[in-house]
């Protein structure tokens, strides 16, 4: 009845006074999936999670729980789990009781709340601490009590909001990995909200990214890395050269993919796909990732359709690569070369001042018109 | 060796005792007015409790357990303790069930109201405590404004004053903004996120609130009940205006010995008091144990 969609959104709207913090999103999110909202402070992704936790209730559309609508549902009666972005763990009872709570509200015989208890407190290894109370735990530790408290219900889906911002680097790098593991086990469809890309790329199935109120993109991580269908998504994620120009010409086609040629207002010609033909004289922007581009001092390989002389503004070796900025069309452009040849022959090197070509395949660059 | 530590030892004796001959300067002023306000008062109280009262009423020797004696046999006097400590607890369970609601309401209210809504709950102490208990008899007289309601809504006029019901009421009031201040005080700690997250976990508002909120709020509500309970307890200003000399409290009794009767008990009174003073606080140390062990 619900073909495996756990979360389906239609139209869905929230407004605050005159704000509008969602605005018609539209969303589906399969069941199993690990799902990520990603945005920057203020887009709604947190709006949208509260919405299907039901601590808010839509202002208009439709928000279905694998085919069920509850929009208007309390959040006590939906079979949804939250992680709260500051665990939000009781202080006054002992993690045992924490993890607890949940099935005792729904009224669970005491023998099965003691086993699930047992067996949620050993998925997130917290074994010994059953009888501490929170405030004697670590920050980590406090984030896996969260967690068991939630998915001890087993809920059809878990939302998580940004859990893991109060850790510090490198216990989040480690929660990320257990946090995915531990979705891969259980199977239950995640919800998680961020604003960190990185973390998004890293642990999603598919990440929809979101900028006042509105979805932009849903994708897996590669498609929202590597074809961003608007300017805002491949500026948030990632670095991005933009070059702005009008359409041109159509050059014929690259598999599903137009060739587009724009033309700058300096007068350069730069070449890239679109998903979909562009009519001419039409304002659009070609996007290239600096790892995309190359940088050569002696000239481009034969046959490139993008080749340009340029000045070499800056030089910084990084180790595994070296990145440059160069003058293009009168703005700064990054370069980022990868180190696979000794660089410790400085004169077949990149240097600060140098002269060099830019050059980049036409199928490495994105030209978008949103 | 032996030398040096014996020597070292009596350095640190003589530091210790330096930094005692400090602490006790940086209190003196402190402890004078304890020892001269509460400690003498209360030795005072204890002597007197042992002697007899002479024709005036002024404690006079030889000493005597007479005074005990009386207290826990004389029906007058068992009948006071006993109502008091009801009346005392019916008052805060009153206070209670009104003040808590009123707290949140305010802490709910948007900010800018906030410091409004506590005024309000604050006003009514600026004005003089006997003129609002005289307004309430107004207010409860038969021909008062209390009665004029009921009979609109078309029930026979009540005898409302000089009741234990207008006593209670009088109490409630009085006593009301001493349950809101540390009841206010101790919501606005709390973290509503809990309230969501126990919702989140299948709690409706009511079991939240039993599961969650009133205990994490539970020193506030030990405090405001102890800010009412005792003074409600040792008044006797409001059961003499409200309840006409004839719901005797605690208050009203020692007020009578000491002052009123003819002649005076100055010995009886100590006594009565001393009694409810020892009441009262293993009362309050069990109620204090009981609701504040769990405290974050």
């Amino acid at each position: 009845m619900s073909d495996g969609i756990a979360i389906e959104m239609r139209g869905v709207v929230k407004q605050f006074g005159e704000v509008k913090a969602v605005d018609h999103v539209n969303m589906q999110i399969r069941d199993g999936e690990f799902f990520s909202m990603l945005g920057p402070s203020g887009c709604g992704k947190t709006t949208t999670l509260r919405m299907i936790a039901g601590f808010e209730y839509p202002t208009g559309g439709e928000i279905r729980l694998h085919g069920q609508a509850i929009g208007s549902t309390p959040p006590y009666q939906r079979n949804v789990n939250t992680v709260f972005q500051s665990y939000a763990l009781f202080p006054h009872m002992t993690v045992a009781e924490n993890i607890a709570f949940g099935l005792e509200m729904k009224k669970t015989p005491r023998a099965e709340v003691d086993k699930r208890v047992n067996e949620a407190l050993d998925m997130v290894r917290l074994n010994a601490f059953g009888s501490r109370r929170p405030r004697q735990l670590s920050g980590g530790q406090q984030q896996r009590v969260a967690l068991a408290r939630a998915l001890v219900n087993r809920p059809e889906v878990l939302l998580l909001d940004e859990p893991l911002g109060a850790l510090d680097q490198k216990l989040r790098k480690e929660m990320q990995i257990e946090l995915k593991r531990l979705q891969e086990r259980v199977g239950i469809t995640f919800i998680f909200v961020t604003h960190d890309q990185e973390e998004a790329l890293t642990m999603s199935d598919r990440i929809a990214v979101m900028s006042q109120g509105k979805v932009l993109q849903i994708g897996t991580p590669t498609e929202i890395y590597e074809r961003p269908t608007c300017r805002f998504v491949a500026d948030f994620i990632g670095e991005t050269n933009f070059i702005d120009g009008t359409v041109s010409a159509t050059e014929g086609m690259s598999g599903p993919d137009y060739c587009v040629a724009l033309t700058t207002s300096s007068g350069l010609t730069v070449r890239g796909l679109s998903a979909r033909s562009i009519a001419l004289g039409t304002p659009a922007t070609l996007s290239i990732r600096p790892e995309k581009a190359h940088l050569s001092l002696a000239e481009a390989p034969a046959g490139t359709a993008n080749t340009f002389r340029t000045s070499i503004d800056r030089v910084a070796y990084i180790g595994s690569d070296t990145r440059m900025q160069v003058q293009f069309a009168g703005k700064e452009f990054d370069v980022w070369e990868q180190n696979t040849r000794s660089t410790l022959d400085r004169e077949a090197y990149w240097n600060a001042g140098e002269q060099g070509h830019l050059w980049w395949p036409t199928e490495n660059a994105l030209i978008l018109t949103e | 060796m032996a030398v040096q530590s014996v020597s070292r030892s009596d350095l640190e004796r003589r530091l210790e005792r330096q930094r005692r001959s400090e602490l006790l300067s940086l209190l003196s002023p402190g402890l004078f007015w304890l020892i001269l306000f509460f400690a003498v008062p209360l030795v005072v109280i204890v002597i007197y409790s042992f002697m007899t009262p002479g024709s005036t009423g002024r404690p006079e020797l030889p000493l005597t357990l007479d005074n005990y004696g009386r207290l826990f046999t004389e029906e007058l006097f068992v009948n006071a303790y006993i109502r008091s400590l009801w009346i005392g607890f019916a008052t805060t369970v009153f206070s209670l069930l009104i003040g808590y609601p009123m707290a949140l309401f305010i802490i709910l209210a948007a900010p800018r109201w906030r410091t409004v809504l506590l005024l309000l709950v604050l006003i009514p102490f600026w004005t003089n405590f006997l003129v609002r208990t005289y307004a309430w008899m107004i207010i409860l007289q038969n021909n008062g404004l209390a009665n004029n309601i009921i009979q609109f809504l078309g029930f026979p006029r009540q005898t409302l004053l000089n009741t234990t019901g207008a006593v209670l009421v009088g109490l409630v009031y009085g006593n009301l903004p001493f349950m809101v201040l540390p009841l206010y005080a101790s919501i606005d700690r709390f973290d509503f996120t809990l309230m969501e997250a126990a919702n989140d976990l299948g709690a409706n508002k009511w079991r939240a609130f039993l599961r969650v909120m009133l205990p994490l709020t539970m020193p506030g509500v030990a405090a405001g009940s102890v800010l009412v309970f005792i003074p409600t307890v040792g008044q006797f200003v409001i059961s003499d205006l409200l309840g006409g000399a004839k719901v005797d409290l605690l208050g009203n009794l020692l007020q009578r010995l000491f002052q009123r009767s003819n002649p005076p008990n100055w010995p009886l009174g100590s006594a009565m008091a001393l009694i409810f003073m020892v009441v009262l606080t293993i009362g309050i140390i069990i109620y204090f144990r009981n609701t504040t062990e769990d405290d974050r």
